[in-house]
């Protein structure tokens, strides 16, 4: 048995195939292309080559890819749709997109608020005004909209207007039109939620095309006795059908997975990651085995949200980084990079540009290309630009710790050849062997999730007893999701009281993460 | 008079962030209330304070409550029209203008938003010229204003208007309302006649913010100098320390943060030390274990590199900041004002001594 995990980054489209006891059989780096999927077609192809495994054996396949965040950054292939927040009287002082840019702003073609939502207590706001979200449904049938985002105040405390808005859509606009529901996206703060939702609602598209692409890629490739899940930037898995509805979640899971893969190889749970591609360092943090989540709002193309994400850093620093020599005798690197022409510019592969790379071959820290090409540099400035890429990196390290203790580090990605042996704040620093396809590791071994959610009345079941019998449901649904028993675990919990509801009320919600059979 | 558009809240809204002096709350929601506003209204019209009638009605509008609920509820829209019949009904004439009550924060902005949802204009003053913590640290309060008569009216359209007898009174009862309210209202307070204001208030502030704020965003673009002397020239800020945030001590008590972030210095200041210590707003700064600044006067903290302000809800541990006093309003240094705001009120043992003494040429 094998599990195939791909990652899809804006250089490289990396490929891994690890056996049933999680250790890499093969692994390969392709040139992600402008269309990715011939990028993917290519590295499973390599992989599958390398290894030499019957393609049979194949039983999972991972992706995790960008395509999300570079559609909305892009505003590429994003599909017109409506927009229903519930919550009038509160809220109409803000409409929807107030402050999103013109051009992204014109997905939505029709927008509403209507009556309904809840208090901060459950209690409700205003009755849902089931009449104007009808007639609101109706005139976006009329438009042949196909994807609908749902909001509402508090939603978060109490989403039984959302659901109903949510049924009354599909009866309505038909069982085939896309709905998402802000309460099912987000958390607390309404504008970045329905932010979060709106553009999850123009992703179906883009959504559709590439589950439907990466099946067809595997297909291609014989390996059709594979389940096929996608990565959220939880650093758990969905599957296919669920990635359709929930395209956003991919959002940032490229980080995500590196840092689960770098937990992974080097079997540490709490450290710092220090991630550096062709382009960017991306820095995260791992905290008991999963990535630390960023606590302030996150903008994607200009639009604020605030859904889970990792707390990650990113420097323009990387192996294709570009050096220069500065007239006041300083040496920069970076922010500008040659990218995924490494290969032709770099001047130890024969082109005419001085990269980060060349550096560490010119300091003898790495034995890439013609060591020849770069000998004419100045050990003197090779030393300034290490330099610089030293503190760009301790300044980046230093801003993600929360104590100035020192902290142990994982140095993974390909162009973690150009960063120096040694970093100030590091207590340790290791270097995991397949380190450099660590994304694509932590999208094969990305776990498997399931969440319970239930609104609970703590005088007819006391508290403690609630609980445990809420933790027991979604230990079952990640169960039922695929995950082996004795790998689940709790990975997030809340109850919030709700004062205002009948009895002593309180919405629970469990979430439950364990390793794929 | 003059126009205010949605670049100018873009604007007002930063130069607010750094007037809050580390306190205030993030002004996102506000600046989303009053765009909204703008949008769908038009520009609002700002008065110079001398602008107004001496007789006029001029009224200060800010919000109550939760800012968690007011990130989840918003403004419906509709409480700035209450909020004008309830109080131009109780003094039996109509409300002239609106202003805002201090410059820092969320309610920087939402009296723009009453502005042009009423079409009335804003008067170019306030009563703190920052922000600070407790109902009564207002300019009016000086002068012998009160709070009350205070209106309090929430989305749904339930209004009312009380009058106290102490502070504590207003502070309790208005509690209450905003609880039942469903946790955040929107409220007028220390109306105020057009001579009173002029008399008392802080002149020219949404000009100040908007200023500091247009300045802050374009500091990068001016030649011949450091950002950095950009900054400190248009802010007029003195230099009190730049340096690494290597520890931040919290604590809430009675509703307030209290706390202190400790600075390694950086740059010239390397091998030096400072600490800030603020409650909800920054109350200290001192640098080498001596005072260099105190509340009344501002102090604020900024990032090193877009000296974007960073509110004391955003202090983490490693960002670099430069910080800087800014001479608070006059007014605020009498002994009257000193008694409000000054650094015994807040229970730091140390007597008031201005900024640009206690540097003494070293800004």
């Amino acid at each position: 048995m094998y599990k195939l995990g791909i990652d899809v980054g804006g250089t490289n489209t990396d490929a891994v195939l690890i056996d049933e006891n999680l250790q890499v059989v093969a692994s390969v780096k392709q040139h992600t292309t402008p269309d990715i999927y011939d990028g993917i077609l290519n590295s499973v192809r390599a992989v599958l080559d390398q290894s030499g495994v019957d393609r049979s054996q194949i039983r999972q396949a991972m992706l995790g890819t960008t395509q999300c965040t570079n559609a909305i950054v892009e505003r590429k292939n994003l599909v017109p749709i409506g927009i229903l927040r519930i919550g009038a009287p509160a809220s109409r002082g803000i409409p929807p997109m107030v402050d999103w840019a013109e051009d992204l702003k014109a997905i939505a073609v029709r927008t509403a608020v209507v009556g309904g939502g809840f208090e901060y207590d459950g209690k409700e706001l205003a009755p849902f005004d089931a009449e104007a979200a009808a007639a609101f449904f109706e005139e976006l049938k009329a438009q042949n909209i196909k994807s609908v985002a749902i909001s509402c105040v508090f939603s978060t405390v109490r989403n039984d207007h959302e659901l109903a808005a949510a049924e009354l859509c599909r009866r309505i606009m038909g069982e085939d039109v896309h709905v998402s529901v802000s309460s099912e996206i987000g958390s607390m703060g309404l504008i970045e939620r329905e932010n979060a939702t709106i553009l999850n609602a123009a992703l179906y598209k883009v959504a559709q095309s590439f589950t439907e692409g990466f099946a067809r890629s595997l297909a291609d490739e014989g390996v059709t006795n594979a389940e096929v899940y996608l990565s959220q930037n939880d650093g758990t898995l969905m599957t296919m059908e669920y990635a359709r509805r929930y395209p956003i979640l991919t959002i940032a899971c490229g980080p995500t997975n590196s840092i689960r893969g770098a937990c992974y190889l080097s079997r540490m749970k709490n450290a710092v990651v220090i991630d550096v591609g062709g382009t960017t360092t991306d820095l995260g943090v791992i905290q008991n085995g999963f990535p630390r989540e960023s606590g302030v709002a996150v903008t994607i193309g200009g639009v604020r949200t605030n859904f889970r994400m990792p707390d990650v850093i990113s420097i323009g620093l990387g192996g294709g980084s570009i050096v220069r020599q500065q007239a006041d005798g300083t040496v920069t690197v970076g922010p500008d990079s040659v990218g995924y022409q490494i290969n032709e510019k770099a001047l130890c592969f024969g082109g005419d540009v001085c990269t980060a790379t060349d550096i560490a071959v010119r300091l003898g820290m790495a034995d890439l290309g013609d060591r020849e090409r770069v000998a004419h540099l100045e050990e003197s400035f090779a030393r300034k630009a290490l330099d610089t890429i030293r503190s760009l990196c301790e300044d980046a390290l230093d801003a993600m710790k929360v104590s100035s203790e020192d902290v142990d580090v994982i140095l993974v990605g390909g162009g973690a050849i150009v960063l120096p042996p040694k970093l100030a704040g590091a207590r340790t620093v290791t270097q995991p062997e397949c380190g450099g396809v660590a994304n694509a590791i932590g999208s094969a071994i990305s776990k498997v999730s399931g969440t319970y959610e239930q609104l609970i009345d703590y005088d007819k079941t006391p508290r403690d007893e609630a609980l445990a019998q809420a933790r027991a449901q979604a230990v079952e649904l990640a169960v039922a999701a695929g995950a082996i028993r004795e790998t689940v675990e709790i990975i997030d919990a809340e109850d919030v009281p709700l004062q205002y509801y009948p009895g002593n009320t309180a919405r629970v919600k469990i979430k439950a993460a364990g390793d794929l059979a | 008079m003059r126009k205010i558009g949605i670049p100018e809240i873009e604007d007002i809204a930063l130069g607010a962030a750094l007037l809050g002096a580390g306190g205030g709350g993030d002004p996102y929601v506000g600046k989303l209330v009053a765009i909204g506003a703008v949008q769908e209204c038009g520009p609002v019209t700002l008065l110079d304070p001398d602008e107004v009638p001496d007789d006029a009605l001029v009224v200060p509008i800010a919000m109550m409550g939760a800012p968690t609920v007011l990130c989840e509820k918003a403004i419906g829209g509709e409480e700035y029209r209450s909020l004008y019949e309830t109080v131009s009904a109780f003094y039996g004439k109509p409300i002239y203008a609106f202003m805002p009550i201090e410059a820092g924060g969320v309610n920087s902005m939402l009296p723009i938003a009453a502005a042009a949802r009423l079409g009335l204009p804003l008067v170019d003053c306030d009563g703190m010229g920052r922000a600070f913590p407790e109902l009564q640290m207002v300019t009016f309060t000086i002068g012998g204003g009160s709070a009350t008569p205070m209106a309090l009216v929430d989305e749904k359209g339930n209004s009312c208007i009380f009058r106290t007898v102490t502070n504590k009174w207003t502070e309790e009862l208005a509690r209450a309302v905003t609880m039942a309210c469903g946790g955040s209202v929107s409220v007028s307070l220390y109306a105020m006649d057009g001579s009173f204001m002029k008399q008392y208030g802080v002149h020219g502030i949404v000009t100040r913010s908007q200023r500091l704020g247009s300045a802050i965003r374009k500091v990068k673009e001016v030649t011949g100098k450091t950002p950095e002397e950009t900054f400190l020239e248009i802010t007029e800020g003195c230099k009190l320390f730049k340096g690494k945030i290597s520890d931040v001590l919290r604590e809430v008590r009675a509703g307030f943060n209290f706390g202190k972030v400790v600075l390694d210095g950086i740059g010239e200041y390397k091998g030096r030390d400072a600490y800030v210590e603020f409650q909800n707003e920054n109350l200290t700064a001192v640098v080498d274990g001596q005072i260099l600044a105190t509340t009344p006067d501002l102090i604020c903290l900024v990032d090193t590199e877009t000296f974007t302000p960073v509110p004391t809800d955003a202090l983490k541990y490693g960002k670099r900041v430069l910080v800087v006093g800014l001479p608070c309003f006059p007014l605020w240094r009498t002994p009257e004002g000193l008694a409000l705001v000054g650094p015994r009120y807040f229970g730091v043992d140390t007597d008031y001594i201005p900024l640009e003494e206690r540097c003494k040429g070293g800004c």
